[in-house]
C-alpha cells in the first residue's frame, strides 16, 4: 500500500514528454534533487526528505539562429563511478552541467542540416568524461538506429563476456542491445512493431521496455528473446524506472496509472518471471515522468502534463 | 518538435470556429441566407489553394497569439463583424475543444480522425456550394496524402507539440464544466473506462514465455480500470464512418456556452510571465502572419449589402462587462510592437502589408502599415 505524501510545487508545469522526471538521491546528504522540463526551459530542484523544498534553479537550452526558444527534450542527471553530471538535452545539442546545474561544463551542438527537417538521425553520441573538469570529448557515434532515440539505459558492467551494458531504443520500437569498451559492439537488435518505445530500463541482463500500445516487455539482454508480455496500461507508456536493490520497476503512462512490478527470475529455469505488486491512479493526469525516490522502491515521484507540482508517493 | 504540426492545429480550430460561429449566428436568429453567406466566405477563404500551400509547408508552431490574428481576419472575411470581448471568448473557446479532443484522442494518430470530423461536418455546412467543396476535398486529399503514411512515433511528435501548444490554458468553459469533463480547476477529466484504443489490448494480462517463444504461463493483474475492446477502427478514407465522436459538433443543441475567467491560479500567472516579458521573437512572427494572410484572397462584399455585429453573449451588456473585467493575464495584447516609435521598424511593417494581396473593406486608416499596426494594437 502507498499513501499519497506531500506534493512539491513547481514554478512551471511539467512539459508532455517522456521520461520527464530525473531524480538525483543524495542520501548523504538528506537530500534528493527533482528535475523537470517545462518547455524552454527546466527546473531544477532539492527537497528534504519530508518534500519541503530547499533550494530551485532553472535552466534554458541554449539560444541560437531560429524561429522559436528552443525546447528542452530532456533533462537527466547521469551518475558516473566517479562524477555526477546534468545532461540537458534540446534540438540545438548537448549542454552539461555539474551536478547542481551551477556550472556548464560542456556543450555539443547537433547540426539541424537534416535531410528532413525536424526528424532527428538516430545517432547515438558516446562521450568521454573525464573525473574532474571540462574536458569532455565526443568519442564515437553508434550507427544502429534510423529513428530517433528516445531512451538509454546502461547497467555496471558485470565483468564476463557478452554481458550487456547499454540499451538504446527508439521511435519505432527498435530496441539496440550494447556492449561497452574501448569502442562499442553491437550484440542484439530486438525489432519494434509498429509503435513507439519510448523508456527502457536494464537490470541485471534483463531490458524492460515500455511501448506506445501500452505494454510493458520483458527481454533477456544475451539473447534479445521476449519472455515476458505485459498488458499494463490503456495508453503509450511515457516512463519506467528501476529500483535496483528490490529489482522493482515502475511503469507510468498516459492513461493516468502508476504500477509496480516485481521482476526476478526463476530459481529451476532462470528465465525472467514478474509479479505486479501495486497500482496507483493519478487522478485526471497524463503521467509523463516517474522515478523511484530511493533503491529499495519504498516511494516514487510522478510529473504530469500541466501538473505544475511533483506528487510523491511512499509505502506503508 | 514536429514541423507538420500546423495544418492539423489550424484545421481543427477553424473547425471549432465555424461550430460556434454557426451556433451563434442561429441563436441570433440573423436571417439564413446572410448566416450562409457568412459561413460560405469564411469556409472558401480558409480553403484557398494558395493559403493553403503556405499553410502545409514544413514549419514550427507559432505562438497562440500570432495563431489568433490569423483566426480574426478569418472571422472578418465576410458581412460580419465582432468586438474584441467576442472575439476573446471564440478564440478561448476554440482553443479549449481543440485542446481537450487531443488531450482525449486515445492513440495519437486518431488526431486525424478529429480532423475529418471538422471537415465533414465543414462540408455539411457548404454542400450547395460545389465550388468551395472542391477546394476542401482537395485539402481532405492533401492530408490524406501527408498524413496517411506517418509512423507512430511521428504522430505521438505531433500530439506532444500541439500539447505544448496548449500547456497551461485553464479557461473553464461552463458547457464542459455541466457535462462533466472538465473540473472546477479547468482541468480536463481523463476517463479510466471506455474503449481502449485502436491496436492496444485491454490492460490486466501477464504473458510469460520460455526460450522457443512458447507461452508457459498467464496471469491476471488488478489494473485499476474499466476498460472495453475497441469496436473497430476509423476510416482514413475521403469518406467513411469516423467511429470516434471528438471533433464533431457539440453545439448543434442551441446551449449558451460561457466561458469562465479564472485568473487567480499559478498556472496562467507563469504562462503571462512568458507573454509579458520581451519577446525577440515579434519580427519573426509578423513574417509569418505577412507570409500565411498574403495568401488569403478575401473578396470585397459586392453591392451595398450592410454588415452585422455577431455577439458571442447573450446581451451587449454582457460582452462589455466581459471586455472590462477580462483579467490582464489572459489579454492576447501584443505589448511589445513599438513600431510607431521605432522608425525602421514601422518601414519593415510598411512593406510587409503591402505583400498583402488583400481587397478588403474600406479601412479607417491612413495608410497600409496602420492598417496592420491598428490590428496589432487591438489585439
Amino acid at each position: 500500500m502507498f499513501r499519497w505524501e506531500r506534493s512539491i510545487p513547481l514554478r512551471g508545469s511539467a512539459a508532455a514528454l517522456c521520461n520527464n522526471l530525473s531524480v538525483l538521491q543524495l542520501p548523504a546528504r538528506n537530500l534528493t534533487h527533482f528535475g523537470v522540463v517545462h518547455g524552454p526551459s527546466a527546473q531544477l530542484l532539492s527537497a528534504a526528505p519530508e518534500g519541503v523544498p530547499l533550494a530551485q534553479r532553472q535552466l534554458h537550452a541554449k539560444e541560437g539562429a531560429g524561429v522559436s526558444p528552443p525546447l528542452i527534450t530532456q533533462v537527466h542527471w547521469c551518475v558516473l563511478p566517479f562524477r555526477v553530471l546534468l545532461v540537458l538535452t534540446s534540438h540545438r545539442g548537448i549542454q552539461m552541467y555539474e551536478s547542481d546545474g551551477s556550472t556548464m561544463v560542456y556543450w555539443h551542438a547537433l547540426d539541424s542540416g537534416d535531410a528532413t527537417p525536424g526528424t532527428w538521425s538516430g545517432r547515438v553520441l558516446v562521450f568521454d568524461i573525464p573525473a574532474k573538469g571540462p574536458n569532455i570529448v565526443l568519442s564515437e557515434e553508434l550507427a544502429g538506429h534510423q529513428t530517433p532515440i528516445t531512451d538509454i539505459a546502461t547497467e555496471p558492467a558485470q565483468g564476463q563476456d557478452c554481458v550487456a551494458d547499454m540499451v538504446t531504443a527508439d521511435d519505432s520500437g527498435l530496441l539496440c542491445v550494447w556492449r561497452s569498451g574501448p569502442e562499442f559492439t553491437l550484440l542484439t537488435r530486438i525489432p519494434g512493431f509498429g509503435v513507439p518505445c519510448p523508456s527502457v530500463q536494464l537490470w541485471q541482463g534483463i531490458i524492460a521496455a515500455g511501448y506506445g500500445n501500452g505494454q510493458v516487455h520483458l527481454y533477456e539482454a544475451t539473447t534479445g528473446n521476449l519472455h515476458v508480455q505485459i498488458n499494463a496500461h490503456a495508453r503509450a507508456i511515457s516512463a519506467l524506472d528501476l529500483a535496483p536493490e528490490a529489482g522493482k520497476l515502475l511503469s507510468a503512462a498516459e492513461d493516468t496509472f502508476v504500477h509496480i512490478w516485481k521482476l526476478s527470475r526463476s530459481p529451476e529455469s532462470s528465465y525472467i518471471e514478474v509479479e505486479h505488486c501495486h497500482g496507483e491512479c493519478v487522478s485526471d493526469t497524463q503521467v509523463c515522468g516517474a522515478r523511484f525516490c530511493d533503491s529499495s522502491g519504498s516511494s516514487f515521484a510522478v510529473t504530469g502534463y500541466d501538473l505544475a507540482e511533483i506528487r510523491r508517493f511512499s509505502s506503508v | 518538435m514536429s514541423v507538420r504540426t500546423l495544418p492539423l492545429l489550424f484545421l481543427n480550430l477553424g473547425g471549432e470556429m465555424l461550430y460556434i460561429l454557426d451556433q451563434r449566428l442561429r441563436a441570433q436568429n440573423i436571417p439564413g441566407d446572410k448566416a450562409r453567406r457568412v459561413l460560405n466566405d469564411i469556409i472558401s477563404t480558409m480553403f484557398n489553394r494558395k493559403f493553403m500551400e503556405e499553410l502545409f509547408k514544413p514549419q514550427e508552431l507559432y505562438s497562440k497569439k500570432a495563431l489568433r490574428t490569423i483566426y480574426e481576419r478569418l472571422a472578418h472575411a465576410s458581412i460580419m463583424k465582432l468586438n474584441q470581448a467576442s472575439m476573446d471568448k471564440l478564440y478561448d473557446l476554440m482553443t479549449m475543444a481543440f485542446k481537450y479532443q487531443v488531450l482525449l484522442c486515445p492513440r495519437p494518430k486518431d488526431v486525424l480522425l478529429v480532423t475529418f470530423n471538422h471537415l465533414d461536418t465543414i462540408k455539411g455546412f457548404i454542400r450547395d456550394s460545389p465550388t468551395i467543396l472542391q477546394q476542401v476535398d482537395e485539402t481532405f486529399r492533401q492530408l490524406i496524402e501527408i498524413y496517411g503514411g506517418l509512423s507512430a512515433g511521428e504522430f505521438q511528435l505531433i500530439r506532444q507539440t500541439l500539447l505544448i501548444f496548449f500547456q497551461d490554458l485553464h479557461i473553464r468553459v461552463s458547457m464542459f464544466l455541466k457535462d462533466k469533463v472538465q473540473n472546477n480547476n479547468g482541468r480536463f477529466v481523463l476517463p479510466v473506462s471506455g474503449p481502449v484504443p485502436w491496436g492496444t489490448e485491454l490492460p490486466g494480462l501477464i504473458r510469460m514465455f520460455n526460450n522457443k517463444g512458447e507461452e508457459v504461463t498467464r496471469i491476471e493483474f488488478k489494473h485499476g480500470g474499466n476498460y472495453v475492446r475497441a469496436p473497430k477502427e476509423g476510416s482514413f478514407e475521403l469518406y467513411g464512418d469516423r467511429v470516434l465522436k471528438l471533433g464533431t459538433n457539440m453545439y448543434s443543441a442551441n446551449r449558451p456556452v460561457e466561458t469562465h475567467m479564472s485568473g487567480s491560479s499559478k498556472n496562467v500567472a507563469s504562462w503571462a510571465q512568458e507573454s509579458i516579458a520581451p519577446n525577440p521573437l515579434a519580427k519573426e512572427e509578423l513574417n509569418f502572419l505577412a507570409r500565411l494572410m498574403g495568401g488569403m484572397e478575401i473578396k470585397k462584399p459586392s453591392g451595398p449589402e450592410p454588415g452585422f455585429r455577431l455577439n458571442l453573449f447573450t446581451s451587449d451588456e454582457e460582452e462589455e462587462q466581459a471586455a472590462l473585467t477580462r483579467p490582464e493575464e489572459l489579454s492576447y495584447e501584443v505589448i511589445n510592437i513599438q513600431a510607431t516609435q521605432d522608425q525602421q521598424r514601422s518601414e519593415e511593417l510598411a512593406r510587409i502589408m503591402g505583400e498583402f494581396e488583400i481587397t478588403e473593406q474600406p479601412s479607417l486608416s491612413t495608410s497600409k502599415g496602420d492598417d496592420l499596426l491598428a490590428m496589432m494594437d487591438e489585439l
